[in-house]
């Protein structure tokens, strides 16, 4: 700790930060532009000039940029001195001059860090009376758009875009006061990440596209916080409500998970909360008849009839999800009974998560978070395509590879905020990071060391690295040159490291690839260092549905094939996305009643004959439980139209219909609010035990009041429902969390997960972030980051796993095809929304060359293709990255039925598929 | 004896007062029959106006429902690709049964759209009517403000100014030009 005397006042402050992150995390205004806490000081902008004294004698002072001065033991300055205070002023009239006359129609405007920054400078009247600079916008993709005229170079979007995210199709153009940030010509941004740029940007260049489509300002957004439920890091997120309609998804800090950035998944895949195929209202079909439609009938009626149904069932199968909260499944699980609960996931996935969820409870190696990630200083990726599936843990990864070039930075003794100097210093020196896998993403020119396999000759790597580092660990025996070498580096990359993180997964379908990344770990963890462990999963709530526990889906087609159950009720779920279509076809048709539960229409949900309408995330409350084993809570944004209530209050009111003439209810029958809801989850497993303490229960209040999930000013109040009645409708109640769908109620610090949005008097961009933080870059103030479920008892000795898989070897005539998944399209909900739709590529087989030749292909042809009892269309691309032997079927929506892994006779399919198109 | 002739003096007094105002003009305006004189700039009934060019001038900036005190203006913006290509408001819904007629809305309006106007005669018998939608509300005038358009000023392109055709621009720059 240092001791900085700020006009005249003496504050205590961390002497690893600028002056400028001190001075913000005492609670004091200064303005700027270019730093960022996530991306440390340049010094571009000259905005956040003060003045230094030598000592308490020094009268005189000099301007200093306190994002460029070190927070030193008894550093003097004032921010309020009148010198300080014009040049300030002054830079912020400079910087004025181009901008133009846009706020009323800007998307920024009312959440404008250059707003903001003006006010607080005192810059009120321009002067400047010429002629302004002006600049033609590109077209930038369905995600951001594009205002240059806007621009006050600060330098933040490229920073962010190309040396913290990777990108490379992005850069500042032209000289003088002609800078450009955009393209080299009009095109969608390629990086994943490209949506942060509306966060980074302290103006209105770069804005929300999907946001402006239904534009709303910050102060009209109904708030509160969520998950993100498109794939299973669990990034927090802040949704906002206007008019019924969900607007747009920003980021959340969490100092834990998410940082201060979002992939684009995750920012612009809420649209389909709005989506045209909601089911709105409960839906029956009528007299059960298969040959009609469902049609809408009261919500009674439709209870009555599904609680008759249930009551004469000869046994009910109830099919969980991994993408509804841990409450719905619990609730779910308590209507039918542990024995007929069953995980909506097929065998294979079950056993993979079941394996996975064993290494993490009786391993000694703790799970990574995603802040764990970024900063360790040498990863080892197994099998997993990070870019595509686990966006935002790639992010981290790019900044892990900087962790250990940064140690020189330290020896010179720059500070780790002064980035250009950073940089300087790391040039293009870069950490360990080794990506081993079957597919090249451009996450690999990060990395120090590739391998490209098939996933069994992957698992053959990473077991050949755990002998290489463990003496007990099992040894691969005839390993070939090449991969011994490639073992014996990244084994002394892992051992030389403080912290090393070792990276597998679901995705590649490989049990073993994940069996030989806990023997890397627990190899790490027997030569005494700490290493981290992460499994990306293929939902958000996987893990909670794993620790919950419960059959495979394939048991519960044999509990109705097997006679057992005729009813089932289908949880949040599509089946076909699940299982083979020729088998869910049987399962719907030999049960005598289906029942879903789920808010968009799809194939499952056109099989139901009583089919309830769900509410989204953001329209419900629950638990979710990440790949870290963190539970999380997200909470009600707002009350939807029509029937929809959430999942488990349909499970409860179908409990309670069913038990009517039953005398004495008991589980999700007598749950009243969603408190009882977390009760009852509590006891369902012992890992659960804590899950109340996730986030502050409904009866939490602060001075007696609610927390009010709408910001002071938001505005309409009194007419925005007069078009229907004038006699202004009290708001909905909220029965299940200490959050109020109102204006009314306490304003103060508040428990983080209580947080509606980001903001401060003087600070209403997401920069207001800094004044709930007890320092800048550290965590929240009152920070309830989720509960981790999974702790490893470090003391424990590792069980080595040892069946270590053959070569890889396809046989003849056979092809192994691989899942290749889409950052933009894989995830079920998330390519329902439009703007995500647009992004989703055609489907494609990725084929090595050579395979290519030998099946005669070409690159960029169509084929058709019969698999699993479908023809799709596929167009081939040839890519040397994939292992002969194999073939890579992209995952977007048209071919998400299909079950991979899988072995298939490629030439076979081909000629089966061109002669059903003949036909 | 003193106070006596005080009270009595008073009285004549202020009988004397009262008798001398029968003569004078009385100020009582025989309202509805004879109208009042309103200044411009009174504060009454709220309108939307239009530019010289009798576009609407509204851009659904949000500025006069966050700027009103008792949350009676609800609107929702929109982009019209046919006309113009700018900003408009899908709905503009102004409930006038809780207006009090504050001027806090054009005082905040960025364009001259929104103005008040020098009619008080908003009387219903039903509150519903005191509802009015952007249709009751745009006039097809310019209001106070004759000159005014908004997006003669603003950067934005829109289909009929380009980018650098704005009041005060530069043509873009050239971005691939070489010239210092």
């Amino acid at each position: 700790m240092a001791s900085i005397i700020v006009d005249n006042r003496t504050y205590a402050v961390d002497e690893r930060k600028n002056l400028l992150a001190a001075c913000l995390g005492i609670g004091l205004n200064l303005p700027y532009f270019c730093w960022h806490p996530a991306m440390g000081s340049v010094g571009a902008c000259r905005q956040c000039a003060v003045k230094q004294f030598k000592d308490e004698h020094d009268r005189c002072g000099r301007l200093v940029m306190a994002c460029m001065t070190p927070a030193s033991d008894g550093t003097r300055v004032s921010i309020d001195d009148p010198e300080a205070k014009a040049f300030r002023a002054s830079v912020i009239e400079l910087l004025m001059v181009n901008h133009p006359h846009d706020c009323p129609v800007c998307d920024e405007g009312g959440e404008c860090h250059l707003q903001d920054m003006t006010v607080m400078t005192g810059h009120v009247y321009r002067r400047y009376r010429f002629p302004k600079r002006t600049h033609r916008n590109q077209d930038l993709g369905p995600f951001i758009s594009h205002e240059m005229n806007r621009c006050i170079q600060c330098y933040r979007c490229v920073r962010f875009y190309r040396d913290h995210a990777g990108g490379r199709d992005f850069n500042v153009f032209g000289a003088h006061d002609a800078l450009y940030f955009g393209r080299e010509r009009d095109g969608t941004l390629e990086n994943e990440f490209s949506g942060n740029l509306v966060e980074v940007c302290p103006t209105g260049v770069f804005t929300d596209k999907t946001l402006f489509h239904h534009y709303t300002r910050k102060w009209d957004l109904q708030s509160a916080q969520s998950i993100c439920p498109h794939c299973s890091l669990g990034c927090n997120t802040t949704a906002g409500e206007r008019y019924g309609i969900l607007r747009r998804i920003t980021n959340r800090f969490n100092s834990r998970v998410n940082g201060h950035f979002l992939c684009d998944r995750g920012r612009f895949g809420y649209e389909y909360v709005n989506s045209d195929n909601r089911i709105k209202r409960a839906l029956l079909r009528p007299e059960l008849d298969r040959t009609k439609p469902a049609k809408p009938e009261g919500v009674p009626q439709v209870l009555e009839v599904a609680a008759d149904r249930l009551r004469r069932a000869r046994g009910i199968v109830g099919i969980g999800s991994p993408r509804a909260s841990l409450e719905t499944n619990v609730a779910l699980r308590s209507l039918v009974g542990p024995h007929q609960f069953f995980l909506g996931i097929d065998e294979h996935e079950h056993r993979l998560l079941s394996t996975i969820l064993n290494i993490l409870r009786s391993g000694p190696v703790p799970a990574a978070s995603i802040q764990d990630a970024e900063e360790s200083d040498a990863v080892l990726v197994l099998g997993e395509d990070l870019l595509n599936d686990a966006p935002r843990l790639a992010l981290a990864l790019l900044q892990s590879v900087r962790q250990q070039p940064m140690e020189r930075a330290d020896e010179l003794n720059i500070p780790r905020w002064d980035d250009a100097a950073v940089r300087n210093v790391v040039q293009d020196r870069q950490g360990p990071l080794f990506v081993a896998g079957y597919r090249r993403t451009w996450l690999h020119d990060y990395a120090t060391g590739t391998y490209f396999g098939a996933p069994d000759d992957v698992a053959r790597l990473g077991f050949a690295v755990a002998g290489t580092i463990g003496a007990d660990a099992p040894s691969v025996p005839d390993l070939t040159d090449e991969v011994r070498d490639l073992a014996q580096r990244i084994a002394d990359a892992l051992t030389q490291a403080k912290r090393p993180l070792i990276i597998a997964g679901t995705g590649s379908g490989s049990h073993a690839t994940i069996e030989a990344a806990a023997n890397v770990a627990w190899a790490l963890h027997q030569r005494g260092k700490q290493p981290r462990l992460s499994f990306v999963l293929p939902d958000c709530n996987s893990l909670g549905l794993a620790l919950l526990g419960g059959g495979s889906l394939n048991e519960a087609f044999d509990s109705i094939s097997q006679g057992k159950a005729d009813t089932v009720i289908v949880l949040e779920s599509d089946l076909y996305r699940r299982a083979e279509q020729a088998k869910v076809d049987a399962f719907f048709d030999a049960a005598k009643t289906v029942m879903a539960i789920d808010s968009l229409e799809h194939r499952t949900t056109a099989h139901a004959d009583v089919l309830l309408p769900a509410a989204t995330y953001s329209e419900s409350d629950g638990t979710l439980v990440n790949e870290e084993g963190r539970a999380q809570r997200f909470y009600q944004v707002f009350v939807p139209d029509g029937d929809i209530v959430e999942s488990w209050r349909w499970l409860r009111d179908l409990a309670r219909a069913e038990s009517q003439e039953a005398d004495g209810v008991s589980g999700v029958a007598t749950w009243c609010n969603f408190d009882d809801a977390v009760a009852d989850t509590a006891a369902a497993v012992p890992e659960f035990a804590r899950i109340g303490e996730v986030a502050p229960s409904a009866g939490f209040r602060l001075v007696g009041q609610k927390v009010p999930r709408q910001p002071d000013r938001y505005s309409g109040r009194t007419s925005m429902l007069s078009h229907l009645t004038v006699h202004e409708p009290p708001p909905p109640t909220d029965p299940d969390t200490p959050l109020a769908f109102s204006m009314e109620g306490y304003r103060g610090p508040v428990p983080s997960p209580l947080i509606p949005q980001f903001w401060s008097p003087g600070w209403n961009s997401i920069q207001a972030l800094n004044k709930y933080q007890e320092e800048v870059g550290g965590p929240l103030r009152e920070e309830m980051p989720g509960l981790r479920l999974i702790e490893p008892v470090a003391t424990k000795a590792p069980f080595w796993f040892t069946a270590i898989p053959r070569p890889f070897q396809s046989p003849p005539h056979q092809w192994l095809l691989l899942p290749l998944s889409a950052v933009f399209g894989s995830e079920e909900l998330s390519s329902r929304s439009p703007a995500i739709a647009e992004r989703i590529s055609e489907p494609f087989m990725s084929l090595h060359p050579s395979e290519g030749a030998r099946l005669s292909l070409e690159d960029r042809i169509t084929i058709e293709l019969a698999l699993q009892g479908t023809t799709y269309r596929l167009a081939v691309h040839l890519d040397p990255s994939m292992p002969a032997g194999t073939a890579g079927i992209s995952l977007v929506p048209d071919v998400s039925g299909v079950r991979l892994p899988a072995w298939v006779d490629l030439s076979e399919a081909i000629k089966a598929g061109r002669k059903r198109r003949v036909a | 004896m003193m106070k006596t002739w005080k009270y009595i003096r008073d009285l004549v007094l202020g009988l004397w007062i009262v008798f001398k105002r029968t003569f004078t003009k009385p100020v009582t305006v025989q309202y509805p029959e004879e109208r009042p004189y309103l200044p411009p700039r009174w504060r009454g009934r709220i309108v939307l106006t239009r530019d010289p060019d009798g576009e609407e001038r509204c851009v659904a900036c949000y500025l006069c429902a966050v700027a009103c005190p008792v949350d009676c203006i609800a609107l929702q913006a929109t982009e019209d690709p046919t006309a113009h290509e700018r900003r408009y408001p899908e709905f503009f819904r102004i409930n006038f049964s809780r207006c009090i007629y504050c001027g806090y809305c054009e005082d905040a309006c960025p364009t001259y759209a929104i103005q008040l106007v020098p009619d008080f005669e908003q009387s219903e018998y039903a509150r519903r009517n005191m509802v009015y939608e952007k249709e009751d509300l745009l006039i097809s005038g310019t209001g106070k403000y004759h000159g005014y358009n908004f997006y003669r000023v603003a950067g934005v392109k829109v289909l009929d100014k380009d980018k650098g055709q704005a009041e005060y621009e530069l043509p873009p720059v050239d971005v691939r030009s070489l010239m210092p």
